[in-house]
């Protein structure tokens, strides 16, 4: 059990456990966290997780722990690790089984006082309009050879389609389409349970959420992304749904041979991996691609759902009801990227499990207006608070692989959730704040209470005390829709 | 008093679902699991005749097995909308047999994304085999 007496201090807000700390750890592990934050970490397996994951073939620099971590099974949620090509490995355990859950911001021009009595009637036509809840499917179904073009071309297919402008595929992460995704290496479940499910919200803690811009940090920043105090956002946080589930348990499932097979040894199963070089890695890297490119058009779809929400809701009571999109940014990743790491530049595999991607100012792929500010970074807080729009900057470059947290970080167990919050009552309380909640489960709601959450003003303080990222706009909920 | 000799409990864990399950036998643990999975997703079931379902896992390690077993039923759940108040496991040098009958789902609050590796364990004492599972949620 990792204890704060195993913490080396570097400053107040960075921490790291040394190599040393056990004897199969190949580098440290760097903590971003304030003292607060460590000690509320510290009550679960977040660091032995993290240790584990220290554990993992090639791996070069730090294993990086966001101030959002929690235990997660294996990998720590709020964890980053970069294996060096080519023969570093791939975990798919250490991505997710929700591949590319992440969050996507679209922004408005409307006032909140120009719609507020309206706000229950946009929250039905959003639960109408974005399918959500456990076992509810999609208004698209796919055959097998139009989600093989989905895997191949993610967002861009959503645009072909007519679900999407080229503006909103210019602001999402790699313009919404990892290349050299493989659809052949993804199983006939997988595409069976993808199918259906394309344009859906599902379940847990995914959501949609009308936001006000509350509070601008950074004018300059803010005025690039058209965010404006006062104004209604949204936000959308989903993944790949049952198709990248299936594609993570059947490469879990293999790789369990493939450490064999390469003499791999790990002290969690549920880290088994295979080397990027290897047959078996490039096979699961060409499926998680195309998982990745099916969340990026499951979410483009939900925009565009979400678009005619608004205009159903809202045409006629507001002079403009369209919404742009300000980014869309992936936080359960595996990426090849370019790193420079103890004064080397390495091409490296970054996991980012429960991590947010945060490129700096000038980083290759960002989109022309967004190149002086920063990758835009979505950090959504627990349900009924607030949630944050942050930007890259070089020090998450250097001391974090290009990454940041991406939440709140849960710190109250499911179970304890359960029997301690009423779904019932949360809901009441959540109203009598003035936020309009459309909810398929009360217990589900419940297990989402704000209670069960670290506080993400304090999460994004660490971070932006860090160094590794920069804040910009704060926004408060004014609905939420969650299966 | 004993406790009973299998069983499941939920167990707490930060950011998704956990169970104890605890059975004399390999295929009571798989039974018991399955129950426990059902139970946490607060699954109803539609009255009417039952289906019957029959699946396959080649031979393999009992984790692997266990795994296997209840991610089939999470795939069943969702292709089908298909739960199994009775299940019929044989595990042999094979592999794993089952014979079910499915009910249709009427209603379930929660879902499972995935049933996962993390530190899983079948350990055999005196009073038979048990094991912790956690789901991603």
């Amino acid at each position: 059990m990792v204890d704060l007496k195993d913490l080396q201090k570097v400053s107040d807000h960075e921490w790291v456990i040394r190599a040393s700390y056990r004897a199969d750890m190949r580098v440290p592990v760097r903590i971003f966290a304030s003292r607060a934050l460590l000690e509320a970490a510290i009550g679960d397996k977040s660091f032995e997780q993290a240790v584990n994951a220290a554990t993992l073939p090639g791996l070069v620099g730090h294993v990086v722990v966001m101030p959002d971590v929690h235990q997660g099974y294996g990998f720590p949620i709020g964890g980053v690790a970069a294996t060096e090509l080519p023969d570093g490995v791939i975990s798919p355990g250490a991505i997710g089984y929700d591949i590319n859950c992440g969050v996507r911001l679209l922004a408005s021009s409307i006032d909140v006082d120009e719609v507020a009595g309206d706000l229950p009637e946009l929250a039905d036509a959003l639960n109408r309009h974005c399918p959500s809840g456990v076992g509810v499917g999609g208004r698209v179904k796919l055959a097998t050879k139009e989600l093989d073009r989905i895997c191949l071309l993610g967002a861009e297919w959503a645009l072909k389609q007519g679900y999407a402008t080229e503006a909103d595929l210019r602001r999402t992460e790699e313009s919404g389409r990892l290349k050299d995704s493989d659809p052949t290496r993804v199983s006939p479940r997988a595409k069976e349970r993808g199918r259906t499910q394309l344009g859906t919200l599902g379940a847990g803690n995914h959501f949609i959420e009308v936001d006000v811009v509350d509070e601008i940090f950074d004018e300059a920043a803010a005025d690039a992304m058209g965010l404006r105090k006062g104004r209604l956002a949204v936000q959308i946080h989903c993944g790949s749904r049952g198709f990248g589930h299936q594609v993570c348990t059947d490469y879990v499932r293999d790789f369990h041979q493939t450490v064999h097979k390469y003499n791999i040894t790990l002290p969690d199963r549920e880290l088994v991996c295979a080397p990027l070089s290897s047959p078996e890695g490039q096979a699961y890297l060409g499926a998680m691609r195309a998982a990745a490119n099916y969340a990026f058009a499951n979410r483009q779809v939900l925009a565009h759902f979400a678009r005619q929400a608004f205009e159903e809701a809202l045409a006629g009571r507001t002079a403009n009801w369209h919404l742009h999109q300000v980014y869309d940014i992936a936080h359960n990743m595996g990426k090849l990227e370019t790193h420079a790491v103890e004064g080397r530049t390495l091409r490296v595999c970054v996991h980012r499990k429960g991590a947010t991607r945060a490129f700096g100012p000038n980083a290759p792929g960002l989109p022309p207006e967004y190149r002086a500010i920063g990758q835009p970074v979505l950090v959504p807080g627990s349900m009924g608070t607030a949630s944050w729009v942050l930007v890259g900057t070089e020090g998450s470059m250097l001391r974090a692989f290009g990454s940041t947290c991406h939440g709140a970080g849960r710190t109250m167990s499911r179970s304890k959730a359960k029997k301690t919050i009423h779904g019932g009552t949360l809901r009441a309380e959540l109203e009598r704040d003035g936020i309009v909640i459309r909810a398929g489960s009360l217990a589900g709601l419940a297990e989402e209470a704000p209670q069960a959450y670290k506080d993400v003003d304090d999460v994004v303080e660490t971070v932006a005390a860090a160094g590794i990222a920069r804040k910009v706009a704060r926004l408060r909920p004014a609905a939420v829709i969650k299966g | 008093m004993d406790a009973p000799v299998s069983g499941f409990r939920e167990l707490a864990h930060t950011a998704d679902w956990a169970l104890a399950v605890w059975a004399p036998n390999l295929a009571g643990l798989l039974r018991e699991a399955a129950a426990g999975m059902y139970a946490l997703c607060q699954i109803e079931l539609e009255d009417g005749p039952a289906e019957a379902v029959e699946f396959s896992l080649p031979a393999a390690e009992p984790e692997l097995l266990l795994v296997g077993f209840l991610s089939e039923l999470v795939f069943l759940a969702e292709r089908d909308r298909l739960a199994f108040p009775e299940t019929q496991v044989e595990v042999g040098p094979g592999g794993l047999q089952a014979r079910m009958a499915g009910r249709r789902i009427r209603r379930q609050m929660k879902e499972i994304k995935a049933v996962t590796h993390h530190n899983l364990h079948i350990e055999q004492d005196a009073r038979g085999l048990r094991a912790e599972i956690v789901f991603d949620v």
